[in-house]
């Protein structure tokens, strides 16, 4: 079961031709072979990887019967990829690319809203569930098929997060970065719902940071909908204010925004909060036995 | 990316946003002339410098000749500023803008910006001007109005009555705010704003508008599109490291600690500053050499960790996916060479070729306490810290 992709999910790449594109979708292919082919405008009809490369998305689901996409096209040009693959009615969308502007991103959100496409992303490491499907550029190994259900703003974090769980005796259903930019596809509560109906995920680990309100509405949310254990931890507790850290959305601006004030949120909402980041298997676990 | 003032007004007057008339001055003449040139009885002496607070500090003054311009810049050029924005090191100033005195009636404030729960962009009104916002809308929320505009539909005339509904405003004010509100949405459209705000926006004894002054933020994701903007980019007014940073492609912080940060993702650079703070320690910086960091950028954020004087101690916390831990390694030995190394060097790696990178720092021959996870880390980080 698991969520947002499968054994039979069939994936291509826009941007299979760029660097980044073709070195991660070989590995992603590597790791299991979901890969149908690859969209770069102009060089239809050639042959990457063994993959066919088609001019247009819409030729490529044609032919292939895609379901799904991962996206490395350049920052100038992301949005529009995004749009193209709405357009051809692809039903997951991986945005990986980061520095997308986000004006560029209102349009594509509207879009969304009316569309049958789902975006993850832009700016985020992907969606795995383990043994079955990797759509990204998570390192495919460390991750175990189980019970545990992992959402993230952050990359290198949801990394960290996946090894302590499998450390555990623990693995994971579904991992999804949803990314860190100001306006991003898929927040917390979409995919924390479908965790829920999802019968094979027991558990869900959270990972927030700094910046906007999503963890706050997503707090509300578990209140008010969610059965199932939710450990919880959030980046950015010691960041200064008004500093970008990093990622685009990642800034206390305003007073709000702050890690105190979604810690407080998550815990009255009876999520267990891991304070320090090295403690988030360990939490999970203190919950499950309760 | 922050602008200077000057720039600000610049862009403001391009864009049809009245601001009143002002020069730029590097010297006290400069501004006795711009004070005869604007030719009115009063000027305003401002020091320009990126932070805000600064008529608290002494960086903005009222003169009433052309004498007195001149005097007051002769004081101001080359003193340093300390704002609650600068930290105790202050900013030195190296120019000041003398601006024509406005007759203000009454200060209003108008701002535009992303909204991010509905991808919209947001206009914000208010009748208590040349305030701070946040403690308005603290104290007296009714005073301020807020209008979402979608912008695949556009700005539509219903949107500026909407917003200007809620308050009691002076005879003719909504026909000269009007044209103020258009420029400033296309304004911000244009240029890619993250932020856009006017505080104060005035109503003169003439009964006209005009910016006095503001903040612009811009997104730096599409700074690749104005190149215009770019140029305005002020590296005196920056912190040197973080320029040092950006251009090897890497995103580094200051912070007050003394233990160094060296990272690989955001999340992961922002937990590594958490976890040494939960262990008791202070980190020296944000720093994170992202994920297709070369074994040069890791030689580069170390001579930029290394350039800090506050830092005793450098906590390394890898956890390879594109990110190699051999590449991260070697780059290690490499910064140790060239660089020297004086101080404890902590170093946690996992992931990729993690069995590899541990290897090549065990036969470095260098003195690197090696961490099993993040917590021992921090721990150990902490500990040579506070020796």
């Amino acid at each position: 079961m698991a969520i947002l992709v499968n054994e039979k999910t069939r994936v291509i790449t826009q941007g299979i031709t760029g660097k980044s594109g073709e070195f991660h979708t070989r590995l992603s292919h590597e790791y299991a072979p979901r890969f149908v082919g690859g969209v770069t405008p102009g060089k239809g009809g050639e042959k990457i990887l063994g993959l066919p490369v088609f001019d247009s998305v819409r030729a490529a689901k044609e032919k292939t019967a895609c379901n799904a996409s991962m996206i490395f096209v350049p920052p100038p040009f992301a949005a529009d990829a995004i749009l193209e693959a709405i357009d051809a009615e692809i039903e997951l969308i991986v945005c990986i690319t980061e520095g997308v502007p986000v004006l560029d991103m209102i349009p594509v959100y509207k879009a969304l809203k009316t569309s049958k496409s789902r975006l993850i992303g832009p700016n985020c490491p992907g969606v795995i569930t383990p043994g079955q499907c990797k759509i990204g550029i998570m390192p495919g190994y460390i991750h175990n098929p189980g019970n545990v259900g992992i959402i993230s703003k952050s990359g290198t974090l949801t990394y960290e997060a996946v090894g302590q769980t499998t450390a555990a005796g623990l693995g994971q259903s579904t991992c999804i970065g949803i990314g860190g930019d100001p306006i991003i596809g898929t927040g917390f509560i979409d995919l924390l719902g479908m965790f829920e109906q999802d019968p094979e995920t027991q558990s869900i680990v959270m990972i927030g940071e700094i910046g906007g309100d999503l963890e706050i509405l997503a707090a509300k949310f578990i209140k008010e909908n969610i059965t199932k254990p939710v450990c919880a931890f959030i980046a950015g507790q010691t960041a200064p204010a008004g500093k970008r850290m990093g990622h685009a959305g990642a800034i206390i601006s305003g007073g709000t925004g702050t890690a105190a004030e979604k810690i407080d949120a998550l815990r009255s909402a009876g999520v267990h909060v891991a304070i320090s980041p090295a403690d988030i298997a360990s939490t999970l676990v203190k919950a499950l036995k309760k | 990316m922050n602008i200077h003032e000057f720039q600000a007004k610049a862009l403001f007057r391009d864009n049809s946003i009245p601001v009143p008339k002002g020069f730029l001055a590097t010297t006290p003449i400069e501004a006795e002339f711009a004070f005869r040139r604007l030719g009115g009885e009063v000027a305003v002496v401002k020091a320009q410098v990126h932070a805000g607070g600064r008529g608290k500090a002494g960086g903005v003054k009222l003169v009433k000749s052309a004498e007195e311009a001149n005097s007051v810049t002769e004081k101001m050029i080359g003193m340093k500023l300390i704002t609650p924005q600068t930290g105790e090191q202050g900013k030195i100033v190296h120019k000041v803008y003398v601006e024509a005195g406005s007759k203000i009636e009454k200060e209003y404030y108008l701002a535009l910006l992303l909204d991010r729960k509905s991808a919209a962009i947001t206009f914000m009104f208010s009748t208590e001007g040349g305030m701070n916002i946040e403690d308005v809308a603290h104290n007296t929320p009714e005073k301020i109005a807020k209008i979402n505009v979608d912008p695949t539909l556009g700005l539509k005339s219903y949107h500026i009555t909407d917003l200007l509904r809620p308050f009691d405003l002076p005879k003719g004010y909504a026909k000269k705010f009007r044209p103020v509100a258009t420029n400033l949405y296309k304004m911000f459209l244009k240029y890619d704003f993250s932020l856009l705000e006017i505080n104060p926006l005035i109503w003169t004894t003439d009964g006209e508008i005009m910016a006095i002054d503001g903040k612009m933020n811009f997104d730096d994701n599409a700074l690749f599109r104005h190149p215009e903007i770019e140029m305005l980019r002020d590296f005196a007014e920056e912190d040197a490291r973080e320029i040092e940073a950006s251009k090897s492609g890497l995103s580094y912080i200051g912070l007050d600690g003394n233990i160094g940060c060296l990272v690989n993702g955001a999340g992961l650079a922002m937990a590594t500053m958490d976890i040494i703070k939960h262990y008791g320690g202070a980190p020296a910086n944000f720093l994170d050499v992202g994920g297709g960091a070369t074994e040069e950028m890791v030689r580069n954020a170390f001579r930029i960790i290394f350039s800090d004087k506050h830092v005793k101690t450098v906590f390394v916390n890898i956890f390879g996916g594109i990110m190699q831990c051999d590449v991260i390694a070697n780059g290690i030995c490499g910064a140790a060479k060239e660089l020297g190394l004086k101080m404890p060097l902590i170093v946690r790696l996992e992931g990729t070729n993690v069995d590899k990178g541990r290897e090549i720092l065990a036969n470095s021959g260098l003195s690197i306490i090696s961490a099993s996870d993040m917590a021992d880390g921090a721990r150990k980080a902490v500990e040579a810290a506070n020796k």
